[in-house]
């Protein structure tokens, strides 16, 4: 990548602060912790305020609204100081960079004044209440319930998978808002306090022994009328367009957790006298040949994007490629780590490489699992039929 | 490194592409494979005279164009999606950069510019029957003799050997081994001595020979015994020039079978609406897409001439040599019953393929050398 020379010279900005701010009681935070893991949130919530209060959450947000305007690439330049300074993982994810993009392009005046501060300062954090137990890749499918009471919404039904919703303020959920529509028609999509008699949070333990993900019931749970953003029953369209910001600009950043991951492998192999054997060394190259162009894809996209201004076909392919690389190289890491990666450390507790292994298995699922990723790419950048839905 | 190409890069690769869909259609292509040339000798005046394609990355003092990897890049890929049957590969990407890494500025002088021009079709003979790809794969020698050298022995694959006009050739002299004792010299096509045997290439748009030479006379080209590193790094350049070619056929391939899933019907629907042939081509789609990245980095390596180009040759042509594979193959499962006529282009480029993959070393080794290199 070449940048521009102004484009360094925020490189320098971003380095400078993070040198005089992540003091070494944050570094120790960063490591490993990913965007679904939340060990140690109070501290990385206090973290968060500062990169806040430095204008570091919403810098690519309008001016208007609180944000800085900042271009694709500078973003992509803060996240990958960020990842190299070994900053703590982000916790404001799903305000920063779902529901806070959702109501810049799409919400009133009013929920850009109520919602988009505190948001900007690390203040409210939020979930996402998309998938249910019978709505997952068929989103469009969910049951909760929404229905008018004078001013307010009164919500039923359960929500699943909602990360981090037990340490959220606020949820935007899709609910079925008129029930006599099909299918697609009859959602809105709401924001609910969490804070209520009518919100439980039952946490779900995964695979990793963890549980950042949840379930939320809402029994009757109440929000005023007007958090609804965009129409009525035309909720469908709000909540594609909240997806369209999940690609963001992370993965530059992203794709250097990895790099750091994939060095430390191969150290391990090293030091384990494992890269004499040909099959392993082969696949430790393999792996790093893929990740090498997980990145060149990034930076791609990155440079059509910022030149040309627009997205390629490479810019469809980013969640299933890493999420493929990165199941594939937990399975690797365990054949690095032989008969030891049968032991945990005490308290079932995985290190970074069955923390990979295991955790992995989620990537592949969550965000659109990699199936839905291969209809996705075949039906919008192929142009292939869609299939004829039964429904 | 920037990942977008430029106006002129985009008008190169139009124009490009414009004159291979005249000259390098379907009907052509297999007109030509089924000759023992393996091509249209009017066609690759007008790549070299009209349009200046095999000097584009020649320097402009060796009668060049003075264009860099990417251009060349850029071409290949066309090259590779119309599986144009000439001997560009052989002499642009093979021998113009053994003659550049290995000779001294005389000889540059005096061999780039019939290459450059269109005049001179040129290769590098350097693997043998053992089919090893490097260094410890070359085991014929040469001689002194009076003042000049005579080399003996038996190279084989030699991608248009039988077409040559100049053959640049690596030998070692007795009693080293390994990467030690190289040098290049130059031989000409129809020198004494020299036989040569056009062999029945699997893939028929890319003819290779079989070159027995019995005290032939050669002139050395470069600096006696000291040909590894030369040869190294023009087996890198060729293997991001492969990939680039690769790359471009990958993308054709898949064209090809999204068209025909877009039009196919069974069980009252497009074949193209079913899962299990939707999930195929967005897997092709990432890997041409991915095999596009990496041989565009690599291609920028190799322009910049940089420390990373001996790594990214290695991942570039590891992974565009099994995307290309894998997609060709796919191809032809998705095309069905037609998929595997002669009829059909699908095996053309499923040869190509494999050839692809197969020369300067496949993935597997591509990945043992770069792990070797980053020091794994």
């Amino acid at each position: 990548m070449e940048y521009a020379p102004e484009q360094e010279a925020f490189r320098d900005e971003v380095r400078a602060w993070l040198d005089e701010n992540l003091t070494d009681d944050f570094r120790a935070l960063g490591g490993d912790a990913g965007p679904a893991d939340d060990r140690d949130w109070d501290q990385r919530v206090v973290w968060e305020r500062i990169l806040g209060e430095a204008g570091w959450i919403g810098m690519g947000w309008p001016t208007d609204v609180g944000g800085r305007e900042l271009g694709l690439i500078e973003q992509v330049i803060f996240n990958e100081e960020y990842a190299k300074a070994n900053a703590p993982a982000r916790v404001s994810f799903f305000g920063e960079g779902l529901l806070g993009p959702t109501i810049v392009a799409l919400g009133t005046p009013e929920q850009k004044a109520r919602f988009l501060p505190p948001i900007l300062k690390a203040q409210e954090f939020w979930c996402q209440g998309y998938s249910e137990p019978d709505a997952g890749s068929d989103l469009a499918g969910v049951k909760t319930m929404a229905v008018l009471d004078g001013d307010e919404w009164v919500i039923s039904g359960q929500k699943i998978w909602t990360t981090f919703a037990h340490h959220a303020d606020w949820c935007f959920a899709v609910v079925r808002t008129d029930p006599d529509a099909p299918k697609h028609k009859g959602l809105s999509y709401l924001l609910v306090p969490m804070d209520q008699p009518g919100v439980e949070v039952r946490g779900i333990k995964t695979i990793v022994g963890s549980s950042e993900f949840n379930e939320v019931f809402f029994t009757e749970a109440r929000t005023a009328k007007e958090n609804v953003v965009g129409a009525v029953n035309d909720g469908w369209k709000t909540a594609m367009a909240t997806l369209g910001f999940e690609r963001g600009t992370a993965f530059l950043g992203q794709q250097l957790k990895f790099e750091e991951e994939m060095r430390h492998l191969i150290a391990e192999a090293q030091k384990r006298g494992r890269t004499d054997d040909p099959v392993l060394r082969e696949r430790l190259a393999d792996a790093y040949v893929r990740l090498r162009i997980m990145r060149f894809n990034g930076e791609r996209m990155l440079t059509n994007l910022a030149v040309k201004g627009v997205l390629g076909p490479e810019s469809s392919v980013g969640k299933l490629y890493w999420s493929t690389w990165h199941r594939a190289l937990g399975e690797l890491a365990t054949e690095v780590l032989g008969a030891d990666a049968m032991i945990l450390g005490d308290g079932y507790e995985p290190d970074a490489f069955e923390t990979s292994f295991l955790a992995s298995r989620a990537e592949t699922i969550y965000a659109g699992s990699s199936e839905i990723q291969r209809n996705v790419i075949a039906e919008r950048v192929l142009g292939l039929p869609r299939e004829p839905a039964a429904n | 490194m920037n990942f977008a190409f430029s106006e002129e890069q985009d008008a190169l690769r139009e124009t490009v592409a414009q004159f291979l869909e005249q000259k390098s259609a379907s009907a052509d292509v297999r007109t030509l494979m089924e000759t023992t040339e393996g091509y249209d000798p009017e066609v690759w005046k007008q790549m070299g005279a009209q349009m200046g394609l095999q000097g584009l990355h020649i320097p402009e003092e060796y009668g060049g164009q003075g264009y860099s990897f990417v251009e060349l890049g850029i071409v290949l890929e066309e090259m590779g999606k119309r599986l144009l049957c000439a001997p560009y590969f052989a002499t642009v990407a093979l021998a113009a950069n053994a003659v550049m890494n290995a000779g001294s500025d005389s000889q540059k002088k005096e061999l780039l510019p019939g290459i450059a021009g269109g005049e001179t079709i040129a290769t590098l003979a350097f693997t043998e029957p053992s089919g090893k790809w490097g260094a410890d794969g070359i085991e014929m020698t040469y001689e002194q003799s009076g003042d000049g050298y005579t080399l003996t022995g038996e190279k084989m694959f030699v991608i248009d050997g039988h077409n040559a006009d100049l053959i640049v050739v690596v030998a070692r002299q007795a009693g080293t081994s390994g990467t030690e004792g190289l040098s290049f010299f130059t031989v000409a096509g129809d020198a004494a001595g020299l036989t040569r045997t056009a062999l029945e290439t699997m893939d028929m748009t890319r003819k290779q020979a079989k070159l027995e030479f019995s005290g032939v006379k050669a002139e050395l080209l470069g600096e006696e015994g000291a040909g590894w590193a030369p040869l190294s790094k023009t087996l890198d350049q060729a293997a991001v020039c492969l990939s680039s070619e690769m790359v471009g056929g990958s993308q054709q391939v898949l064209d090809m079978s999204v068209d025909y899933a877009k039009v196919r019907v069974q069980f009252g629907r497009p074949i193209g609406s079913f899962q299990a042939i939707k999930h195929k081509c967005a897997d092709m789609l990432l890997e041409v897409e991915s095999a596009k990245s990496a041989a565009y980095y690599a291609a920028w390596a190799a322009a910049e001439d940089n420390d990373e180009l001996p790594t990214v040759a290695c991942l570039a042509k590891a992974y565009c040599s099994e995307a290309y594979f894998h997609c060709a193959a796919e191809n032809i499962q998705i095309h069905g019953g037609i998929g595997f006529t002669w009829e059909h282009d699908a095996h053309l480029y499923f040869k190509r393929a494999k050839s692809s993959e197969t020369y300067l070393g496949d993935a597997s080794y591509h990945r043992e050398l770069l792990a070797q290199r980053i020091g794994i």
